[in-house]
């Protein structure tokens, strides 16, 4: 859910936090309207909104491990994680993790691709959550999500910086909740 | 002082109080190596100058696991995601380096593709910085400066958005692990390009037998752990 639905409506960071993204038109090909979030992280108030917004969420939930989808969601993960005193995890992409990987592929608009996390990362029962800066389809997510319950741990929730509409009114993602803070910058021109 | 036989079966020194894991490939030194010990000796360090026993630096190097023949033969990998699963140790990293810059006018914290993305932005945020990702190419999205740098074999190219900086900001740069130091030193020309100081450059491990400090030209360097695995 959008946090402006779950208690966070009219809050002015979310408002700072949405001004702070660019967007930059036609990348990483002709018709995407790319949501840049490196001039979120050049804010520093506007990164530190971001950071606490999702602290404040996760900090008296049990969570034991917050999970970063490589690369953008290594930006936003650690901070959360040491926040509120949780291990991080990087889920990354093939050949990149160095030790024994277990890995869940998951589809691109065209072909597909694989996320990698190490075998000893997560323990069953372990409560988690998962960050990346932005859901579109929810594919990697759910490649994620796959990937911490192989390992019998749970998820308690998937958050987000940004959700595109087609995940507008998706309470859920593959049965778990996800939470996002803004929708995309810069449509209203274009609807 | 007293001497174990780790899982590998080779033989470490240790003063330290705790147990370290046998379930990791560590071998932890507070003295000088023994003569029987191979490859990756984990020794503390501080700075080139002082000899820092921050008492904190023995379980960040224990908490680090090395992989052999990663990601080819001969190469013994120093793998820092068993030091994110360890919450004191990731807190007491970040800490020391949040120690050592705050308050000493640094802007700017940029960190390198992608394990610099680990630790730049928890110590950002806590001195009050802006993070600069330094990306390979075609991953940032708008106008980009590059600078190229050298591999064994070819050449790569760290990349920078245009505007992420400003001339006369103070930054530091970070990464996991300085080894040849050739990216780093790609960092620090392409942030100089632009008019920015480097106060310093911040690994959480070296590996000294890389000479990779002597590629920073007069830019110094600060290192949490040594070690001799190269």
């Amino acid at each position: 859910m959008f946090a402006a639905e779950n208690g966070l409506k009219g809050d002015p960071r979310l408002e700072a936090i949405s001004a702070a993204i660019r967007v930059v038109p036609n990348f990483p090909k002709k018709g995407i309207m790319f949501q840049d979030i490196t001039t979120l992280l050049l804010d520093h108030k506007a990164f530190k909104h971001t950071i606490d917004i999702f602290v404040d969420r996760y900090k008296d939930m049990q969570i034991s491990v917050v999970a970063g989808v490589e690369a953008r969601g290594f930006m936003f993960g650690p901070p959360i994680a040491l926040a509120i005193g949780a291990k991080f995890v990087p889920l990354r992409k093939p050949g990149k993790l160095p030790g024994k990987v277990i890995s869940e592929s998951y589809e691109l608009e065209y072909g597909h691709d694989r996320l990698e996390m190490h075998v000893d990362a997560v323990e069953p029962l372990e409560r988690v959550i998962i960050i990346d800066d932005l859901v579109a389809t929810g594919g990697t997510l759910s490649a994620a999500i796959s990937l911490m319950e192989s390992q019998g741990a749970e998820v308690v929730e998937c958050a987000c910086v940004i959700g595109l509409p087609e995940v507008k009114g998706q309470h859920k993602l593959k049965g778990k909740p996800l939470y996002v803070l803004v929708e995309p910058s810069g449509l209203d021109e274009f609807c | 002082m007293g001497h174990f036989v780790s899982s590998l079966g080779q033989s470490v020194c240790s003063i330290c109080l705790t147990t370290p894991s046998l379930s990791f490939v560590l071998r932890f030194s507070l003295c000088v190596p023994s003569s029987e010990s191979r490859e990756s000796e984990i020794i503390m360090a501080g700075t080139k100058e002082e000899d820092v026993k921050d008492p904190r630096i023995p379980k960040i190097a224990s908490s680090i696991r090395v992989i052999p023949d990663f990601p080819k033969p001969g190469i013994m990998f120093q793998d820092i995601t068993t030091l994110l699963l360890d919450t004191e140790a990731f807190k007491d990293t970040i800490d020391i380096f949040v120690e050592r810059y705050k308050g000493k006018g640094i802007s700017v914290v940029a960190g390198v593709e992608a394990r610099g993305f680990i630790f730049g932005p928890p110590i950002a945020l806590a001195i009050g910085a802006k993070f600069v990702p330094m990306r390979k190419p075609k991953k940032l999205p708008g106008k980009v400066i590059s600078e190229e740098y050298s591999l064994e074999y070819g050449t790569d190219k760290i990349e920078m958005h245009v505007g992420a900086v400003e001339p006369g900001e103070r930054a530091i740069i970070i990464d996991d692990l300085i080894a040849t130091g050739g990216t780093l030193a790609a960092a620090i020309r392409l942030l100089e390009r632009v008019g920015v100081t480097i106060a310093e450059c911040a690994c959480v491990i070296e590996l000294p037998v890389l000479k990779g400090r002597e590629k920073l030209g007069e830019t110094p360097l600060f290192i949490l752990v040594t070690s001799d695995a190269a």
